[in-house]
């Protein structure tokens, strides 16, 4: 298959899915499953997504709980291997990094940070001895004063205090917390960091110190970021560019200006109506009925037909092609089709 | 902030966070726990410097005196001042042996409880942290050694090394075996509760983080995983300490422990016992006593750093 | 009168270090039917307030100042057993995870209809009836099959809706939710917040609903107190807090989440941290962070005081009132 999204500018991406799938097997013990006469049960966490990140943007994806954006993260730094399609970073395929020379000359130049501060850092490590654990793994060390040296740089860098090295996790807040973890990952000098949910686990002022922190290392340093995120106002606030999932298929791709003021996707109106109303308008809703449905178990066709308000026969046996325009992607039969009303969403300012 | 000042004015340094620390203030307010870790302090400073407290030397048979034997404690009508607790059959002084005897009984104990848990938490960490074969392997084998009595496995282990070691070494082998023995058969509890807390902290963030930047799997599990799990461990380490004191009195009270030239309190008590019906009491009761207070306050530690260390029960 | 009377409520936690002032002087009501909104970042009390007039302040915390009153009765010193009849009865409450609310070993039918009948004098098949009847109201579907079901059997936001159910049982005329739709799906949040509102119109039930997201309050509550280090930092009508903010807290907090259209390079950031509890500062306890902090400030605590029309806790406003 050949989704892959064409790119506008002449510029390469830096990341590339093609296609890419991961399939867990949730089955019971083999015993269980012969005396229970079950079949093997596969959750299709990951189901052919493709996209593409441009140096230098952010990419994000949202969904609820469930739909795959979390195990997409976790599958572009390797911490699952892929069951289907390839990932290209900067060109390379990573599956072809095979020797440990090339695979740690890739892993170096990406990074994640973790959505649980309070369970992103060792308890039992200095502050020092986290951050210092990428550069001494990649070799970038040099003698022990040049480690400490950059260490104290990277705390200054994120807006801690060069002491506060010496101190152990538990003495720092949230925010803090995270800020230690955003060091770690720049220490090996990465091109690319992939953020699970950053700030969902903090606090609304803590959240914005956050993410103005990580704005200004993409000014400063040129950094791209995969940004996972279920809130729909931080995507809007930081991303160029946001894929939204459900049930592990990609719904939709759009630049946010396009996404918020005319969704295509039905899905992406839901997540839409969904965003409480801080600008009290006023505006009536009615909340759309119905929740994500078991993803062992997915509705067959459009998995999303259940609560499609548009949804045909078509839907409930066809799984809708992604349908690509000059800057980006929906998956919907509806929109194929031409079926798809007008936005009722109030569009941004 | 206020971490800032407190450090300013503090005296800093881990003496100083170690005495203020929530650990040592429960401590310092349970006056049982207080008093156990004293008794238990004693117990172990009286084994390492047995030869420089014990009033006698039991083991030296030129100062054994058998016009001395069946001497009663000293408040009684025929005790001797010489003879706080009386002596044995063979006029040894009965508390000298009790503070050579819990020496024995202490290096045993916590000898076996190392071994254990260096094998428990070893094969515990790779079973929980590789998964799959491995860790079918190792739980099945520890499932099925759980379904023997411990001290059944000791007896066997004893058998067969009874068997291997030849007779001349017998006697001077006889505690490595004990040790070997007792630590054996109480590894799989080690195993199952460093599996269980390695399951938990593998999914925990700062392992994927470690995972990210490609940290070899062994270099995770001894440096990320294993610090993290040592909490239950040293609880149970602790209570497994006094366990192994029981097991070996045990062992030796069967007669297949350590032999009575180098009795540890269990060969006391099995000594002892035979002068029992013929009105030499003390041969047995104070090592019986030793034994008891001995591990009563090893099991207070053990119960009282349990709760201290879990948060859910505070 | 109003139907909840909170006046200079102050909780401790004695600890070994000194006594901590978890919620110091707050005072608030709320009126019959109305939904007040209590918002503030973690460690701000606002759990705290609320576990204290539902009687479920945790030990060592204590109530060691204050009256909470509904509809004019002191409910902060009644013994366990009249409490445990009130907060049935009177006040429902409703919490984050909703797996806690229930037991598991019993069938939400069982669970309803016991709660039912004790607290009210329904018979069996009449407390069975109401049970289907409020099931089928918080938007259960098939209600009257479900009554077998476990909650494990339930999906997260159809268990919430049940511990909502939970709640209404007795009629009460106060539901104290606290973050009620955090653990929650955001379609689904929105349709529990829907459901509270139409509740709350159609029942005349007050609630108090306690989180940490603006944008909940801003779609639900009549009126909204912010809360800041265990006070009051600034209470009034919602869209007057929201849109038109006082105290600079509220400002700096109101600038700080991201809404959609609002196309700003950075987010409006509040500097530092909220203090612990251990380390609060004398004055007004946002000094440290605030931008128009002045000399006032750091000596002198400010009461709330009525500016425009909401009631901000601020040094700035008072001046204003006192025409200085």
């Amino acid at each position: 298959m050949s989704d892959r999204l064409i790119a506008t500018s002449p510029e390469p991406a830096l990341l590339e899915l093609e296609n890419l799938s991961k399939y867990f097997d949730v089955s019971k013990s083999l015993l269980n499953r012969t005396i229970e006469r079950l079949p093997k049960q596969i959750l299709k966490a990951v189901d052919g997504v493709s996209f593409s990140i441009k140096p230098g943007q952010t990419f994000s994806l949202v969904g609820e709980s469930g739909c795959g954006k979390s195990t997409v993260a976790k599958l572009v730094v390797g911490l699952h291997k892929p069951t289907g399609g390839q990932i290209r970073f900067d060109g390379t395929n990573v599956a072809d990094a095979k020797s440990i020379a090339q695979n740690a000359a890739l892993r170096r130049r990406w990074q994640m940070i973790f959505q649980d501060p309070y369970a992103s850092l060792n308890p039992r490590w200095r502050v020092h001895d986290i951050i210092a654990e990428p550069m001494r793994v990649f070799g970038l060390a040099g003698s022990s004063t040049e480690l400490s040296k950059r260490v104290s740089e990277l705390l200054e860098q994120v807006g801690l205090s060069a002491m506060d090295g010496e101190k152990y996790p538990h003495e720092f807040s949230g925010g803090q917390r995270q800020r230690v973890s955003i060091a770690r990952a720049l220490s090996s000098n990465p091109e690319f960091l992939v953020c699970d949910e950053p700030t969902s686990a903090l606090d609304v002022s803590v959240q914005a110190q956050i993410l103005n922190l990580m704005k200004d290392l993409q000014r400063d340093i040129g950094l791209t970021y995969l940004f996972i995120s279920h809130n729909l106002a931080v995507v809007y606030h930081v991303a160029d560019m946001i894929g939204v999932m459900y049930l592990g298929r990609m719904c939709e791709i759009a630049t946010p200006q396009d996404l918020f003021r005319n969704p295509r996707h039905p899905y992406t109106r839901l997540l839409i109506d969904t965003i409480p109303d801080l600008e009290m308008t006023g505006k009536a809703r009615e909340p759309v009925a119905g929740e994500v449905p078991n993803p062992i178990n997915p509705p067959s066709g459009c998995s999303f037909h259940p609560r499609c308000p548009l949804a045909n026969d078509r839907c409930k046996s066809e799984i809708p092609k992604p349908i690509h325009s000059a800057t980006g992607m929906v998956a919907c039969h509806a929109a194929e089709e031409g079926r798809l009303p007008a936005p009722q969403t109030v569009a941004p300012a | 902030m206020l971490d800032e000042k407190t450090a300013a004015k503090a005296p800093s340094g881990f003496v100083h966070r170690f005495m203020d620390s929530d650990l040592v203030y429960s401590f310092l307010r349970s006056p049982v726990v207080v008093i156990s870790f004293i008794i238990t302090a004693l117990y172990f400073l009286s084994a390492a410097f047995a030869p420089w407290i014990a009033p006698h030397n039991p083991f030296d048979p030129a100062s054994l005196d058998l016009m001395e034997a069946f001497t009663p404690p000293a408040w009684t009508a025929d005790g001797s001042m010489k003879f706080i607790l009386g002596t044995d059959d063979q006029g040894r002084d009965i508390l000298s042996t009790l503070i050579f005897g819990s020496r024995i009984s202490l290096i045993v104990g916590f000898s076996a409880v190392l071994f254990s848990v260096v094998l428990g938490v070893g094969l515990g960490l790779l079973a929980g942290y590789a998964g799959g074969w491995a860790e079918t392997i190792v739980m099945r084998f520890a499932d099925v050694q759980l379904t023997i009595p411990a001290i059944l496995v000791a007896l066997m282990i004893d058998g067969i090394a009874r068997i291997i070691v030849p007779v001349e070494l017998r006697d001077e082998m006889s505690i490595y075996v004990l040790i070997l023995a007792i630590g054996v058969s109480d590894w799989p509890r080690y195993a199952r509760v460093t599996r269980g807390a390695t399951l938990v902290e593998r999914n925990k963030e700062y392992v994927s983080a470690a995972r990210v930047i490609g940290v070899h799997p062994i270099k995770i599990m001894f440096q990320h995983v294993l610090p993290n799990v040592m909490g239950p461990v040293l609880v149970m380490g602790t209570i497994g300490l006094a366990l192994a004191i029981i097991t070996e009195a045990t062992l030796s009270f069967l007669g297949v422990g350590v032999p009575p030239t180098q009795p540890s309190l269990g060969t006391l008590i099995r000594v002892g016992n035979n002068f029992l019906f013929s009105g030499e009491w003390w041969i047995t009761l104070f090592p019986s006593l030793a034994l008891v207070i001995l591990v009563l306050a090893v099991n207070l530690l053990g119960d009282w750093l349990r709760d201290a260390l879990n948060p859910r029960l505070r | 009168m109003a139907l909840l009377e909170v006046e200079n409520l102050r909780v401790e936690f004695p600890t070994r270090r000194g006594t901590l002032l978890a919620i110091d002087d707050v005072s608030f009501q709320i009126e019959e039917g109305e939904v007040l909104g209590v918002v503030g970042e973690s460690g701000a009390g606002k759990s705290l307030t609320g576990a204290s007039i539902i009687g479920l302040l945790e030990p060592p915390g204590r109530i060691a100042a204050g009256q909470i009153r509904l509809e004019g009765e002191r409910i902060d010193n009644l013994p366990y057993d009249e409490l445990r009849r009130i907060r049935g009865k009177k006040i429902g409450a409703i919490f984050q995870d909703p797996l806690t609310s229930l037991n598991p070993l019993y069938t939400i039918g069982r669970q309803l209809v016991e709660t039912i009948r004790v607290h009210t004098d329904d018979t069996e098949a009449q407390a069975r009836d109401r049970t289907v009847q409020l099931l089928t109201e918080v938007g259960i579907p098939a209600a009257e099959r479900r009554l077998g079901s476990y909650p494990h059997e339930f999906s997260g936001g159809m268990r919430q809706r049940v511990v909502i159910a939970l709640a209404l049982c007795a009629n009460p005329k106060l539901i104290v939710a606290d973050e009620p739709t955090t653990a929650l799906d955001v379609s689904i949040q929105a349709q529990i917040i829907a459901l509270l509102k139409k509740l709350c119109r159609d029942h005349k039930t007050a609630i108090m609903l306690i989180t940490h997201d603006m944008g909940v309050i801003a779609e639900t509550a009549d009126r909204v107190a912010v809360m800041y280090a265990g006070r009051i930092a600034e209470i009034g009508p919602v869209k007057q807090v929201v849109k038109h903010p006082k105290h600079p807290y509220t400002i700096g907090l109101m600038g700080a989440i991201p809404i959609v259209g609002r196309d700003i390079e950075r987010l409006t950031q509040i500097e530092g941290s909220m203090p612990r509890l251990t380390n609060i500062p004398d004055g007004c306890s946002f000094n440290p962070r605030c931008p128009k902090v002045f000399d006032r400030c750091y000596v002198e605590r400010p009461d709330l005081v009525p500016t425009g029309e909401t009631t901000a806790a601020c040094w700035l406003h008072a001046k204003e009132k006192t025409g200085v």
